[in-house]
């Protein structure tokens, strides 16, 4: 259990940019990608935003050098750009030259397709085109992408709500700790979809005016979309090949609020657990973190629980905090690896990216989010909170490489 | 798999059998003429709390009362982690999610099928019935989602403390899914006798469904059915050379060769072609091991190697191998050792070993 693992590459593809270096202009330049819904009609057209990636179903195949469709998903589409950029990042000429896996992480799979399929079949069940079905269930993005890439050694899907794609983290650090294996492409991928656009809104937790995080008028959260995948190594892989570190992710932790199926406890049982065993996995304190990432989604009951989390772990030395939910939406399973990217880009810029759209304090919390962007900021330890339905929380921190830690 | 023993030392199924009365062990199968085998499920009201189960969807159902079968066979209180393995999740409530937002135009909806849609709500509910706080993941990875689930499951017995883990494996059927698979050519055209499945010689399966949890630990207990020595999960080896890469990589892992298996589970679903896969490994065994199968009593869905997994474990605790699964060979021997091999449509490849305890 003495390895390190190590984040050599990244890849994006969200409302804020279509690479990590767009996403990067955008937190930089504070443009938020929450707007009108153009994807598919709605009766929610007008009301209700959206953080769509701006690019069509052609043009994302497009983007990957594929002219036939091939029954692709959006889902999968999106997850294939952004892994394919992680590995281009890492500077990996041979995916396989080691035992290499592939983890995705996914809410909704094919939705943006069954939805086709079901309007046609619900009329007739001998009707729909059936290729706008096959690929419903979630392991088929993965297995588009893991061919794609051409990765065989270990596949698998992670899907735990809104917490998947930091799952998918968690797994793939284990796989490599243990030695199983010595490089990981992890992350998640989620298109937006009528479906879960109106789930949330029958939960009545979408803000029409985009999500607040962490403002006392906050009216819930904003669907985004979108793929985050991180390249991770085994340290002995990255000397062996010199590859140039990004980060590492040096603690994880995954616990269970069991308090209600989509409610969070007013105390933050679930969270609290998951970010002390994020913290006691890195051999970490509490003060050692420079920055949160926080889930913040901007629903009333998420940012009380985590507030409450935050405030009884680092009581009076609060680290800054933002979410960055406020940019991308709530893309739900990407959420957790976009959010480890973005964290990472803390690092490199030296800068912390505020939480958009913020102006009245909780009246419950003392603790208040980043609302401009703060620069010249040393940053060695960010943590990135992650929280799914069904008390689903998870807790990453990502440090600087040990030698670079000022 | 981590290199460390992992012990099964509880067992919870509802499947299209009598299965969740632990007493029994495939004593009364009645043949079912069909194309489709539906759980036979308990009364759940001696299982969960009636207010509770009122709101709860079949699987849900389904999942949290195989996951208490399976606690107290084990004389688990409290698991150390929940790893649940599903392709498709509670697809009933994501039918009737999506049949009421195109029905009613994005109007006058009810979040409870689109919360419990959700992938991982078995995994939740069980944990909020329990108040776990431990480790609770959910994979979702078609013929691959249970096999995820228990090689977790390993890794987290091999690199934390958790000492027992409840994994299980669990998928529904209901009419749309049916239809719709059928229309896909997964089934037979016409009923057939699910016990003469392997008679047939037509393409297609039967669809089935279950829930199946096993306790995980590494300490062997009085009560544990059998060791799980190896798990090995492989996408559509290209050559049958690869596929015996693998066998051979888990027995040689525990000292074994092919003539050490005394039973090879196979999971022949009925469909000509899908079954045609197995033969490599039915002719390098035959004359060694001998062969059962059991898709004609689970029927097949993704986490079918749930059940394969289930049987495999009774055989090996009561040294019994039930009439109805024999495929051939003699059966006059000890079950030392059995090799579990299934593949979900020629995609998703799995081989699990599992030997006796002393």
């Amino acid at each position: 259990m003495t390895r390190r693992v190590y984040i050599t590459g990244t890849g994006i593809i969200s409302a804020i940019g279509n690479s990590v270096e767009q996403v990067e202009k955008s937190l930089l330049s504070e443009r938020s990608g929450i707007g009108k819904i153009t994807l598919f009609p709605t009766i929610h057209q007008d009301r209700l935003p959206l953080a769509e990636v701006k690019l069509s179903n052609t043009e994302l195949l497009d983007k990957i050098g594929k002219k036939e469709n091939n029954n692709l998903t959006r889902t999968a589409l999106l997850g294939m750009i952004a892994a394919r950029e992680a590995i281009d990042d890492a500077g990996i000429l041979k995916l396989n030259e080691c035992p290499t896996g592939l983890i995705s992480a996914t809410t909704v799979g094919g939705m943006d397709r069954s939805e086709v399929f079901y309007e046609a079949y619900i009329q007739n069940p001998s009707r729909g085109r059936l290729r706008d079905v096959v690929n419903h269930d979630c392991g088929d993005s993965t297995d588009r992408i893991a061919t794609f890439l051409g990765i065989r050694d270990f596949v698998t899907t992670v899907s735990t709500a809104c917490s998947s794609s930091a799952n998918s983290l968690i797994l793939g650090a284990k796989l490599i700790k243990a030695g199983i294996l010595d490089r990981v492409i992890a992350g998640g991928t989620d298109a937006a979809t009528l479906f879960t656009l109106n789930g949330f809104n029958t939960l009545m937790i979408l803000d029409k005016n985009g999500c607040r995080p962490f403002d006392e008028n906050r009216a819930g959260l904003t669907i985004g979309e979108g793929a985050a995948f991180l390249v991770l190594e085994s340290d002995e892989l990255v000397y062996k090949r010199k590859a140039r570190i990004h980060a590492e992710l040096s603690g994880y932790g995954n616990a269970n609020d069991a308090y209600h199926q989509t409610a969070s406890s007013p105390e933050g049982t679930g969270a609290i657990l998951a970010i002390q065993q994020a913290l006691a996995s890195g051999n970490l304190r509490p003060a050692d973190i420079d920055y949160i990432n926080v889930h913040g989604t901007g629903t009333l009951n998420n940012d009380l629980s985590e507030g409450v989390a935050l405030e009884t772990i680092f009581g009076l030395n609060m680290p800054p905090f933002s979410s960055t939910k406020s940019y991308t939406g709530h893309t739900l399973g990407a959420a957790g690896a976009i959010e480890a990217i973005i964290s990472i880009l803390t690092m490199k810029n030296r800068c912390l990216f505020p939480n958009l759209n913020w102006t009245t304090p909780m009246k419950e919390l003392s603790i208040r989010p980043v609302t401009g962007i703060i620069e010249s900021y040393e940053v060695n330890h960010v943590l990135s909170n992650s929280f799914g339905f069904g008390g689903n929380n998870s807790a990453l921190i990502i440090s600087k490489p040990i030698d670079l830690i000022t | 798999m981590p290199p460390i023993p992992v012990y099964i030392n509880g067992l919870g199924i509802i499947s299209p059998q009598k299965t969740y009365e632990p007493a029994t062990f495939l004593d009364e199968v009645i043949p079912v003429v069909s194309n489709q085998l539906r759980c036979q499920e308990p009364v759940y009201k001696d299982y969960i709390s009636g207010d509770l189960v009122r709101r709860m969807s079949r699987l849900i159902k389904m999942g949290i009362a195989s996951s208490r079968i399976c606690l107290q066979d084990a004389g688990c209180v409290m698991p150390d982690a929940i790893i649940t393995g599903t392709g498709l999740g509670c697809i009933e409530d994501t039918e009737k999610f999506l049949s009421a937002m195109i029905n009613n135009k994005e109007e006058f909806l009810t979040p409870t099928p689109f919360i419990q849609s959700t992938h991982n709500t078995v995994g939740a509910q069980i944990a909020l019935l329990l108040k776990c706080h431990h480790y609770n993941f959910t994979y979702v990875h078609r013929g691959h989602s249970f096999e995820s689930a228990l090689f977790d499951a390993s890794l987290q017995l091999d690199t934390t403390d958790a000492k027992n883990i409840l994994v299980g494996g669990l998928d529904e059927l209901t009419a749309n899914l049916f239809q719709i698979t059928k229309r896909l050519g997964h089934w037979k055209t016409k009923p057939v006798n699910n016990l003469q499945l392997l008679n047939t010689k037509t393409r297609g399966s039967i669809a089935g469904e279950g829930s199946a949890f096993f306790l995980l630990s590494n300490m062997q207990t009085d009560r544990s059915y059998a060791k799980l020595s190896g798990l090995s999960m492989l996408l559509k080896p290209s050559t049958p050379d690869e596929f015996f890469l693998k066998v051979t990589g888990l027995l040689e892992k525990n000292d074994l060769k092919l003539e050490n298996i005394d039973l090879i589970l196979l999971g022949l679903n009925g469909d000509e072609k899908m079954d045609r896969v197995y033969d490599d490994l039915i002719s390098a065994a035959a004359g060694m091991s001998d062969m059962a199968y059991f898709k004609h009593l689970s029927g097949e869905y993704q986490t079918a190697s749930a059940f394969g997994l289930w049987l495999a474990s009774r055989v090996l605790k009561s040294q019994r191998i039930p009439e109805v699964i024999r495929l051939s060979g003699s059966f006059n021997r000890p079950v030392k050792n059995i090799l579990l091999y299934n593949h979900y449509r020629n995609l998703n490849h799995s081989l699990m070993l599992l030997s006796k305890l002393n």
